[in-house]
């Protein structure tokens, strides 16, 4: 019932109505256009090494002749599930974290504190840029659990600041009184109630976590070749964006375009879900 | 000759809302015109119209002419002439309502320079001479504070001073006392009534509460889903009310002048300004309803005395001399088996022994350290027997709500003993002290918090039950909501989609899942429109009555204690000053504290409200971190100014507590007091009917 | 006050102090700087590998523990040890910090003062053509990560210089050597330019959001409707009620973005190819240069907690409310 009325209030909104038909478009394109090109994006044509976007290959060839509609939609499907599933961890982690630390308060709330407040002295791209060179040669997953726990501590601060205003709410306390145990107050009243932040946030993290990975892979310490994702390409790209521009058009319009389409959603969530809220 | 005159108001919100229908008033120079209506009845909106400060998008409509010259569709610069030279406004909440960041005196001193042509001192002097004549002490020093420094009753001085700075030709003050304690709120009525002979003004005084208007309104004006629906001078209106919505409203209240019996409440709600109903728009809940009322809303007509009406049978009214007691239905409500009984013979429910409870203050944002201690609650005992219902009275910051916190928590307090049904607190097991909570339970103030908004109302009622484990839950829910006047359809609904009044409900059913037999009413009736109160005061006496429960009641309101409770107990900065039954403390007060707090309360009653002399208090209640030796009152006591020196130094050096005064007599024999110098004498004047008998 | 600015003061040296010394140990086991020597034609003996490595306090066949006390002990007296190749890491810091600090003090003034304003003006005339403009730029910029808009920028400039003929807009190092006095000085800014662009941009739209934001939240208040109802014009009343009281909790949001300025400053620089802490860090770890990365990092830990620090005192400078009295 609310979500129906979230999701009128979402699709009223034109950047959000907008966002979500790009998405959907990126979406279908990263996941069904790889069966409407010509070429498998493992295949490499040694008669066109860097030839331009052409009836062939349309989105133009790599220096080694992989055909780049193929690799590009390749590295967006690994840039996208990447997205969601650090979004859905880090967000995750949030959430516990952050309300257990705002409700217990106490030692638990100092401790967590600390650490996340330890976490935010170094930025998360140098400790995972220093760990990296350890995952060379390890799956992808490994990276996305990396990601994944150094992007949870901002989220986390705002559900500790949100959780301690709902633990003075009248009905926590009256959970409280009832004799509830705390840790299912917790869940049945505190982390319902963080709902709307939370979805906020999560969509907000798939496409931080798209721009951390494309940001990682652009020095390489990212995703790892013979692996794409759109990170590898733009990096592969932007070393020759002069001479030969289809090699960084492609990946790099489409990771701004994906950004931007998620980003819009995010935003039109916000105002769907707290309407009383600008911030 | 008229300062304002407003015609035909009416205001468009964006997407076709319309918060006010057409309003026509005005105000003469040193008139006073109350308008008084619940919660979205427009008169908020109306001044904030009439001053041109309503958000971009609303469509203002009609006519507001400032001596002669029109002020509706003029230019913004013209407004702003106008703005805090000829017009001021008092806000409701005067600590949002200064800006956090500039001294009082700088906020002060910019409105004297946006109108006078003065130096930066000299303004600043005047500033300084403002704060003084509002009664602000070392105005000199309090001028460089900023708001966060000021207490409540500070801030809305410094607000009427701000709002005199440029002499005004009218005032508007909207809920000007409605977020102070009731002894902040007389002193600052007085202010205001200091400024208006200060200024010769006119003021429109906005409020919900009957009982301020009684004493400073010469004219009335009352306002019902955006509309004017009875105005007139303010003895008239007040004795002989001629429209239904009026009659009600008057006959809801709870007076603290007495009166038993049960209020009369107007059911259902007001109307949303989205979807008003054909007709007139309080036709719905009005008991006078005929079928010409659902067809065509009634014009407001002169009905002669100065007196306007939009009622079809306000003539009916007037000729019959009806009043509300006369057509609304009065509710029967059963009496109690317990109260037969004398007290000494009932068992004790809650009993409060030297309760403590003391809070490290702290200071700073990284490193915090300890600076001192509140003295929340010092040393508070009180008991409850089987039937009865306690109130502890006092303003904010007193201790109540802590107080009412050490008891609901069921843990060993700092000192003292906390008793529940003959089990002490500090004594119990996990087990027992789980079991305990069943017969323990707690309605909340704000409707709105006290229900979480994600689940169905029937899973908040279930939820106490299933944590205990009883069975047969559906059936218990549904029982539950046809006791508290609902249905049991309601159970799949949203808290969202109840009203104040029906939440409430929703939270009382809530508290009598587990049967519980003591209640903690924090506040139950605070929060919400006296139309709607008086239901929930009904429904609450009702439910003690036919179940057998005692209550403790929290609440800073005295006339709703004094409807419900059988005993009070008055607390003042974490202690006990005066204890007894309702009907010693309230006719017959010992303490000076009590005294000044009944004294202050407003009556709806003008004649008797104009003629009574207030005992008022000197400044504000002392911080609890740092209370006065001996007497927590004597630093604004006014008994204590009276004593000769000898007498003072008893008050300085020794603490009192709560002692039975010797005269205590009659029925009940239950009266203390915690002054050296006890002396009961009468502030509230009699009411008619106790005059009679 | 002092007293308190020195205990803050303490608290962050500790807080460094712990972040470099896990970013060293994280360093130290994750790299290995004995690669750089044991691919070499003809090969190295491994006692020569060993020796080598001693010498700079990078033999991974000493404990951890041993390795780390070593290093610390040359912190604490000012000393970073050495690089991968024996260079001084202290050397070469000393070149690089001044690089970039002065992107970063540039990038954060032009950031914060364009964002704040951008999004005051946003808000004060909200739903008009001006704020849907710099909504949607902002927007759009937010989605473009920083290496993309380096690099956009980069073959825009290159392609505009050379339809102009000559170079209007330098778009790598940091300045031209071969120039002198004024004309180098000119030639600083000249460089300064698009790496200025780069960096700051997307801390530009942030900002405009947030503050946006903040003063539409302040715009609803009472306070700004008492300012006008006391007869200030809503010009007035905005600037020096609204704004100036929406400023704070944008101050507070200055800790924050300072963390993803510093990351952005990494790409810029190595983009642009500038030789700062940040295109060290890339380089460094490429090397497997643990020393030079440990480095870096307390740098990075220094800057984030300055930042968060000169956060805090310019929220007690604008708010009353906290100012320790």
């Amino acid at each position: 019932m609310r979500s129906r009325v979230v999701l009128r209030r979402l699709l009223r909104n034109r950047q959000a109505r907008s966002g979500c038909l790009a998405l959907i478009l990126l979406v279908a394109l990263a996941y069904l256009g790889p069966y409407a090109g010509p070429y498998d994006w493992t295949d490499k044509d040694f008669l066109a090494f860097l030839s331009p976007p052409s009836a062939d290959h349309w989105w133009g060839t790599t220096s080694i002749g992989q055909d780049m509609y193929a690799v590009t939609l390749r590295g967006m499907q690994k840039s996208i599930v990447i997205g969601v599933l650090v979004a859905l961890i880090s967000t995750g982690l949030a959430a516990m974290v952050g309300a257990f630390a705002g409700y217990f308060g106490g030692w638990v709330d100092r401790l967590l504190m600390w650490g996340v407040d330890l976490l935010l002295v170094l930025p998360s791209f140098l400790i995972i840029a220093i760990i990296s060179p350890r995952l060379r040669g390890a799956s992808w997953l490994w990276f996305v659990v990396l990601l994944a726990a150094f992007t949870w501590m901002i989220t986390s601060r705002v559900v500790r600041s949100m959780t301690l205003s709902l633990r003075e709410r009248e009905y926590v306390l009256a959970a409280a009184y009832m004799g509830i145990p705390r840790w299912k107050i917790i869940f049945r009243h505190i982390v319902p109630n963080l709902a709307s932040l939370l979805i906020i946030d999560a969509t907000l993290n798939v496409s931080a976590a798209i721009i951390g990975e494309a940001a990682l892979s652009f020095f390489g310490f990212g995703i790892q070749p013979p692996d794409v994702s759109l990170g590898t390409l733009i990096a592969e790209g932007s070393r020759n964006a002069t001479g030969y521009p289809w090699l960084f058009a492609f990946p790099a319009g489409l990771l701004v375009v994906l950004v931007l389409s998620v980003n819009l959603i995010g935003d039109g969530l916000r105002d769907a879900l707290d309407p009383g809220s600008t911030s | 000759m008229s300062i304002l005159q407003v015609r035909d108001l009416t205001v468009t919100f964006p997407g076709g809302v319309q918060a006010v229908r057409g309003v026509s008033y005005e105000v003469s120079r040193g008139e006073v015109l109350g308008i008084v209506g619940e919660s979205g009845s427009g008169k908020s909106v109306t001044s904030l119209a009439v001053m041109g400060l309503l958000p971009p998008g609303a469509v203002v409509s009609g006519s507001v002419t400032l001596h002669g010259r029109e002020l509706i569709g003029v230019q913004e610069d013209e407004l702003t002439r106008v703005r805090g030279k000829s017009i001021s406004m008092i806000f409701q909440d005067p600590l949002s309502a200064f800006t956090p960041v500039y001294t009082i005196g700088a906020q002060i001193a910019e409105a004297v320079r946006v109108h006078q042509k003065t130096g930066k001192d000299k303004a600043a002097k005047r500033a300084v001479e403002l704060l003084d004549l509002v009664g602000i002490p070392h105005p000199d020093a309090r001028a460089r504070a900023f708001p966060h420094e000021f207490s409540g009753g500070m801030r809305q001085r410094a607000m009427i001073a701000m709002a005199i700075a440029n002499d005004p030709d009218l005032l508007i003050c909207d809920e000007p006392t409605t977020a102070l304690d009731v002894t902040i709120q007389a002193q600052v009525l007085e202010v205001l009534k200091t400024a208006q002979r200060e200024t010769g003004a006119g003021i429109v005084m906005i409020t919900h509460d009957l009982g301020v208007i009684a004493g400073m309104a010469d004219r009335v004006l009352v306002m019902y889903a955006g509309r004017p629906v009875e105005q007139g001078p303010v003895d008239e209106l007040y004795y002989r009310p001629r429209m239904p919505y009026t009659m009600g409203l008057l006959a809801s209240i709870p007076r603290v002048d007495g009166a038993e019996g049960p209020l009369v409440p107007i059911e259902g709600n007001p109307p949303s300004p989205a979807a008003l109903p054909p007709g007139c728009p309080f036709a719905p809940r009005c008991p006078m309803r005929i079928d010409v009322c659902d067809e065509e809303e009634p014009p407001l007509t002169a009905v002669g005395g100065g007196r306007h009406v939009a009622c079809v049978r306000s003539r009916e009214i007037e000729h019959k001399a009806l009043t509300g007691a006369d057509v609304y239905p009065l509710p029967v409500i059963p009496p109690s088996g317990a109260v037969r009984v004398p007290r000494e013979r009932r068992a004790t429910v809650l009993e409060l022994t030297d309760l403590v409870r003391h809070y490290p203050l702290m200071k700073g944002a990284v490193f915090k350290r300890r600076v001192g201690t509140v003295h929340a609650v010092d040393g508070v005992s009180f008991d409850i027997a089987e039937g009865e219902t306690l109130a502890l009275v006092g303003e904010s910051g007193c201790g109540k709500t802590t107080t009412l916190q050490q008891i609901m928590r069921l843990e060993p307090p700092q000192s003292g003993h906390v008793v529940v049904l003959g089990q002490d607190s500090a004594r119990l097991g996990k087990a027992e002290r789980k079991a305990l909570r069943g017969d323990l339970q707690i309605v909340f103030q704000d409707p709105m918090a006290a229900l979480d908004p994600r689940m169905p109302v029937g899973d908040v009622i279930a939820e106490p039950l299933r944590a205990h484990g009883r069975r047969n839950v559906a059936a218990r829910v549904a029982e539950l909501l046809e006791l508290v006047g609902l249905s049991p359809e309601h159970a799949e609904r949203y808290p969202q989609q109840f009203s104040g009044g029906q939440r409430q409900r929703i939270g009382i059913a809530r508290a009598l899942a587990l049967e519980p037999r003591l209640l903690v009413l924090d506040e139950p009736v605070s929060a919400l429109d006296v139309s709607i109160q008086a239901g929930i005061i009904n429904l609450l006496e009702e439910l003690k009555n036919t179940l057998g429960l005692s209550y403790l009641f929290v609440a800073h309101d005295l006339a709703v204690v004094r409807h419900l409770a059988d005993r009070v107990a008055v607390m003042y900065l974490g202690r006990i000053a005066e204890i007894g039954a309702v009907e010693n403390v309230y006719d017959r007060p010992a303490h000076p504290y009590t005294q000044a707090l009944l004294s202050a309360i407003p009556l709806p009653d003008p004649e008797r409200e104009r003629a009574r002399r207030r005992i008022l208090l000197q400044g504000d209640p002392p911080s609890p971190a740092d209370p006065p030796s001996g007497c927590r009152f004597r630093t604004r006591c006014p008994k204590f100014a009276r004593l000769g020196e000898a007498e003072r130094r008893r008050c300085v050096n020794e603490e009192p507590s709560v002692v039975r005064l010797a005269n205590a007599t009659g029925e009940r024999p239950d009266h203390g007091a915690a002054c050296h110098y006890a002396e009961e004498i009468e502030v509230i004047p009699a009411s008619d009917d106790q005059e009679e008998k | 006050m002092g007293k308190y600015l020195l205990r803050r003061l303490a608290m962050n040296v500790i807080l460094i102090a712990v972040a470099a010394s896990l970013a060293y140990m994280l360093a130290a086991t994750t790299m290995n700087p004995r690669a750089a020597y044991q691919g070499r034609r003809p090969p190295v003996p491994e006692t020569v590998i060993d020796a080598t490595l001693d010498t700079y306090n990078l033999n991974d066949k000493t404990p951890l523990l041993q390795r780390y006390t070593t290093w610390a002990a040359g912190v604490a007296t000012g000393d970073f040890g050495r690089t991968w190749n024996g260079g001084s890491v202290n050397d070469e810091m000393g070149r690089r910090i001044g690089v970039s600090l002065r992107l970063l003090f540039v990038g954060t003034l032009v950031g914060f003062a364009l964002g704040v304003a951008l999004g005051a003006l946003s808000a004060v005339k909200q739903y008009r053509p001006s704020d849907r403009v710099i909504g949607v730029a902002s927007f759009t910029i937010m989605a473009i990560p920083v290496f993309v808009l380096a690099t956009l920028l980069a073959v825009a400039t290159y392609s505009m210089n050379r339809a102009l003929g000559f170079t209007l807009i330098e778009y790598t190092g940091e300045y031209n050597p071969r120039l002198t006095g004024w004309d180098q000085w000119l030639n600083r800014l000249n460089h300064l330019v698009l790496p200025t662009i780069s960096l700051s941009l997307g801390a530009i739209a942030f900002y405009s959001r947030i503050q946006r934001n903040m003063m539409l939240d302040v715009l609803n208040q009472d306070f700004v409707r008492t300012a006008m109802a006391k007869g200030l014009p809503r010009r007035t009343a905005l600037v020096k009620h609204a704004l100036r009281t929406a400023l704070i909790p944008s101050a507070t949001y200055f800790a924050f973005a300072f963390g993803t300025l510093l990351t952005g400053a990494t790409f810029t620089e190595k983009i642009f190819a500038w030789h700062g802490m940040g295109a060290w860090l890339i380089d460094s770890i490429n090397q497997n240069d643990v020393n030079a990365v440990a480095a870096v990092s307390l740098f990075a830990a220094a800057c984030v907690l300055a930042a968060a620090f000169l956060s805090d005192l310019l929220v007690a400078a604008l708010d009353p409310r906290v100012r320790v009295s």
